[in-house]
């Protein structure tokens, strides 16, 4: 990295952010858990607190830390803090930075500082200027839903775009990986700092997207999320994206959240169709009663994106095509029909020995996908 | 007068020899009993009274006393009853003690006279053949289980009034007849022809069998996991004559067997409460664990989520070395433990068929995690196994479904020639080859090695699962009787492998 050619308009983009956007990061971080005392566990949504002045916002939340907040505010060092972020490997984006993504500015309450870990040089840009696609959805999925959840996380790296998410177990972790599988940029967007994996389950995640992908927070490092991170967080991920895809969402679902705030920054909402009997994609088909557009693959978010027939190249050839030979198809057509491996000896007339050996083949080429315990299921196209 | 009898005390699943040594003089009448025998071994004085007395024999009303050397080891069990009487019979004159000269016995009294079986007379007849006794005596049940020892005459006596007669020479028993091997065939055991669909499973215990590998079968309730795997012995190979004699061995050390020779392989199922002494061993006084009984068989684990941790960590040493050690403070013993594992669980917590499922992705993980860890890592192949649609079940079925006796033939044509491959390498079949061996076997084709080298660079496999594979796919090459591993029987071993759950996330 340090021996890479620095070129001047990136000398005069790397610029460290200025010192009250750095204190008002900081601020916040200090007053996290103030925040969690004064918002009513009704009204989860932050809502105006972000958006007001330091002076106010302490008024406001700091309650009996008044006095240290104030302190705080006087005593301040950017020097140290910078000095700080350095040694955590985070960077911090001011709102004044060419750098800062310039559709969360849209936001009133838009975080006056990001802080950024991962591959903030290569991943930054892209967030920042390129098209980007938020995908959301329930903790509790439906296999159907991983599996459109990482069939399109993969497609959308394939076709270029960043895939945003906020790295909770479920849905977004399906995006993430599916993103990373298809060597995209992924962007996980944090409740606490950057450089706190939560949920702890997806620690392993959160330490690969740091290898591959970008890792954003209003917070500073260190913070633990409270209850109104969630919200929070989801404002940045809808600021942050073109479009906001939910995957699956029950009825009071916090994709749904995120949906909300895309609907009003004006952003293209989709959503991908459910199983009407099931309580998991209630919240998400309701948004298509409501008129979100309908995504049954990566090429629906691309045209809504791109425009009809302007962004051709989305899948990658050769992959996950349709089987040719009758056999497989038959075999294929059984998998779908959850009968197993039986089965697919009874439709194809093949003893079983065969047929796992077709089966196996399919699996190679990512016609069908095998769980932990070796069931298998369709892979999505 | 002194007298002196050897007998043999169980050890875990061998025996040691045991002196009873008798001294009767004359004194204040009483009957002492040394060389620390524990509560039920004491109460052999009032058997061994009564028994006598019933007999028509004399108990003298002298000072008796009855030391069982070496007098460090604690003694166990009513099997010393018939070495303690015929001490005091021959301290006393009432047998000549020449008679005994050679000879080793064992077994419990009743309160007339009778003798009654007692435990592990395999283990004491061949303890007594090592330690060159020419013949034993053994209650009459437990006769054909002491004639199973070439080179020791059996003397199958009813009563202690026989016995006497015996050794004054005025009576002899039949010789027990010798067992015939190989056993006739029986036939009426579960059969796989019973078997409705399950095409999937049938192909999966086959290839268990064939290579000796252990199988996970994941299904709902109800499926017929368990059946299946009920059959899993029927088309195992028979054991050898010397397998068997380990069987019967053990099965008669913890008092299971029928009293003669064991001719099929076991097939344990224990509970999932079961506990871990329960599974591996262990008490007190260490007796065999169920992982033991099942020695040269089957040990079926249903409900595999439900075991307690503790057990199936205990299974570890004798999944890895096929015997157990047990340590106590006052001895250690080895109990043999070389099992074929077949386990079974539910696909997920709620344990409905993929359609009627309501589990959430965390739970599922959750679930899975329970399994993982050190046997999962021991098990060789996965299936899935759903429940046959009603189609197959109603009706006669089709008319030709294999039985187990045609899948068996496969089975041991397959073996055969993993024996011949395997020869002096000390492994007897492809479950335990290492990865050398695998290697240097399971020669694959490029096509397949580039699969996979293709499934490991992407996680999906292991270095411990490649092999895994490699090893699977030469029993299949193996089961069609082919010299080379080919491109569909990798295909297939890839299908039956197992992913750790920690590398399946997400």
């Amino acid at each position: 990295m340090s021996d890479r050619a620095v070129r001047p308009l990136e000398l005069a983009e790397a610029q460290p952010a200025c010192p009250a956007c750095l204190r008002r990061g900081f601020l916040v971080g200090l007053l996290s858990a103030r925040i969690a005392g004064v918002l009513d566990s009704r009204e989860r949504n932050p809502g105006g607190l972000l958006a007001l002045s330091d002076d106010d916002f302490v008024r406001a939340v700091a309650g009996p830390d008044r006095d240290d907040a104030e302190r705080f505010l006087e005593t301040f060092d950017a020097a140290e803090a910078r000095h700080g972020l350095e040694y955590q490997g985070v960077e911090a984006v001011c709102q004044h930075s060419r750098r800062y993504p310039a559709r969360l500015l849209q936001l009133v309450d838009a975080p006056r500082v990001l802080f950024l870990a991962g591959q903030v040089a290569d991943r930054l840009p892209g967030l920042a200027r390129g098209p980007a696609v938020a995908l959301v959805g329930t903790r509790h999925p439906s296999p159907y839903g991983l599996e459109m959840a990482r069939s399109l996380g993969r497609g959308l790296a394939r076709a270029g775009v960043v895939v945003v998410s906020g790295l909770a177990l479920g849905i977004d972790a399906a995006a993430h990986v599916g993103c990373l599988d298809g060597g995209g940029s992924a962007v996980a967007v944090l409740g606490g700092g950057p450089d706190v994996p939560y949920p702890r389950t997806n620690r392993a995640l959160h330490s690969q997207i740091a290898r591959a992908g970008l890792l954003v927070s209003e917070m500073p490092p260190g913070s633990r999320p409270y209850r109104w991170s969630f919200p929070a967080r989801n404002r940045i991920m809808a600021g942050l994206a073109e479009a906001t895809v939910v995957v699956e969402a029950a009825e009071a679902s916090g994709s749904l959240i995120t949906s909300d705030f895309a609907t009003d920054l004006g952003r293209v909402v989709a959503a991908v169709p459910g199983e009407a009997t099931s309580t998991r994609a209630r919240g998400s088909n309701s948004l298509l009663r409501a008129g979100a557009a309908v995504v049954n693959g990566v090429e629906d978010i691309v045209e809504e994106l791109f425009g009809v027939g302007n962004h051709p190249e989305v899948r990658e050839p050769g992959t996950n095509d349709e089987p040719v030979d009758p056999v497989s198809r038959v075999v294929l057509a059984a998998v779908e029909a959850g009968t197993g491996v039986d089965g697919a000896c009874r439709s194809a007339g093949l003893p079983a020995n065969e047929v796992r050996a077709i089966l196996s083949r399919l699996e190679e080429s990512g016609n069908v996908r095998r769980d932990a315990l070796g069931a298998y299921t369709r892979a999505a196209p | 007068m002194l007298a002196s009898v050897a007998t043999f005390a169980l050890n875990g699943v061998d025996s040691r020899e045991v002196t009873v040594e008798v001294d009767v003089r004359r004194g204040l009448p009483a009957f002492s009993l040394v060389g620390l025998p524990d509560a039920s071994v004491r109460e052999a004085r009032e058997r061994v009274r009564a028994a006598l007395l019933n007999s028509g024999l004399e108990f003298p009303l002298q000072r008796i006393t009855a030391n069982l050397a070496p007098a460090w080891v604690r003694k166990a069990g009513p099997s010393f009853d018939l070495a303690i009487a015929v001490g005091l019979l021959a301290a006393g004159g009432q047998v000549p003690p020449e008679s005994l000269s050679d000879t080793a016995l064992c077994g419990e009294l009743s309160l007339g006279g009778a003798l009654r079986p007692v435990r592990g007379t395999l283990a004491a007849a061949m303890g007594a053949r090592t330690a060159g006794y020419r013949r034993t005596i053994v209650p009459e049940a437990n006769a054909a289980e002491a004639a199973l020892v070439e080179g020791l005459e059996v003397l199958a006596v009813p009563t202690l009034t026989r016995l006497v007669d015996l050794l004054h020479g005025r009576w002899s028993p039949d010789p027990p007849p010798r067992v015939a091997w190989p056993p006739p065939e029986v036939q009426g055991g579960p059969d796989m022809a019973d078997v409705r669909g399950q095409t999937d499973a049938k192909r999966a215990l086959e290839i268990a069998a064939a290579g000796g590998h252990n199988l996970l079968m994941v299904g709902p309730p109800g499926a017929g996991k368990t059946m299946v795997a009920r059959r899993l012995p029927g088309i195992l190979p028979p054991p050898s004559f010397q397998e068997a004699l380990e069987i019967t061995r053990v099965h008669s050390v913890a008092g299971v067997g029928s009293g003669g020779l064991v001719s099929e392989r076991p097939f344990r199922a224990p509970h999932h409460t079961v506990s871990a002494q329960g599974l591996v061993g262990g008490g007190s006084r260490p007796r065999p664990g169920e992982v033991t009984l099942a020695h040269r068989g089957v040990l079926f684990l249903d409900e595999l989520a439900e075991f307690s941790r503790m057990a199936l960590e205990a299974l570890r040493q004798p999944m890895e070395d096929g015997h157990v050690e047990i340590v106590r403070g006052q001895s250690a013993v080895t109990f043999p433990a070389r099992v074929m594992l077949v386990a079974a669980c539910n696909p997920c917590p709620c344990a409905q068929p993929a359609r009627d499922c309501s589990c959430g992705e965390t739970d599922r993980r959750r679930y899975q995690r329970r399994l993982s860890g050190p046997l999962l890592d021991r098990m060789d192949m996965v299936c899935q196994v759903a429940p046959p649609p009603a189609a197959a079940l109603v009706g006669a079925g089709p008319e030709h479904v294999e039985r187990s006796s045609a899948i068996r033939a496969r089975v041991m044509a397959a073996r055969a020639v993993q024996l011949g491959r395997l020869e002096g390498t000390g492994v007897n079949c492809n479950a335990d080859m290492d990865g050398r061996l695998s290697r240097l076997h399971a020669v694959v084709d490029s096509g397949s090695a580039s699969r996979l080298v293709g499934s490991v660079e992407s996680g999906a496999l292991s270095g411990r699962g490649h092999d895994r594979v490699l090893r699977l796919a030469r029993t299949i090459a193996d089961l069609d009787g082919r010299a080379a591993v080919s491109r569909p029987d990798v295909d297939e071993a890839l299908g039956y492998r197992i992913v750790t759950p920690s590398r399946a996330a997400a």
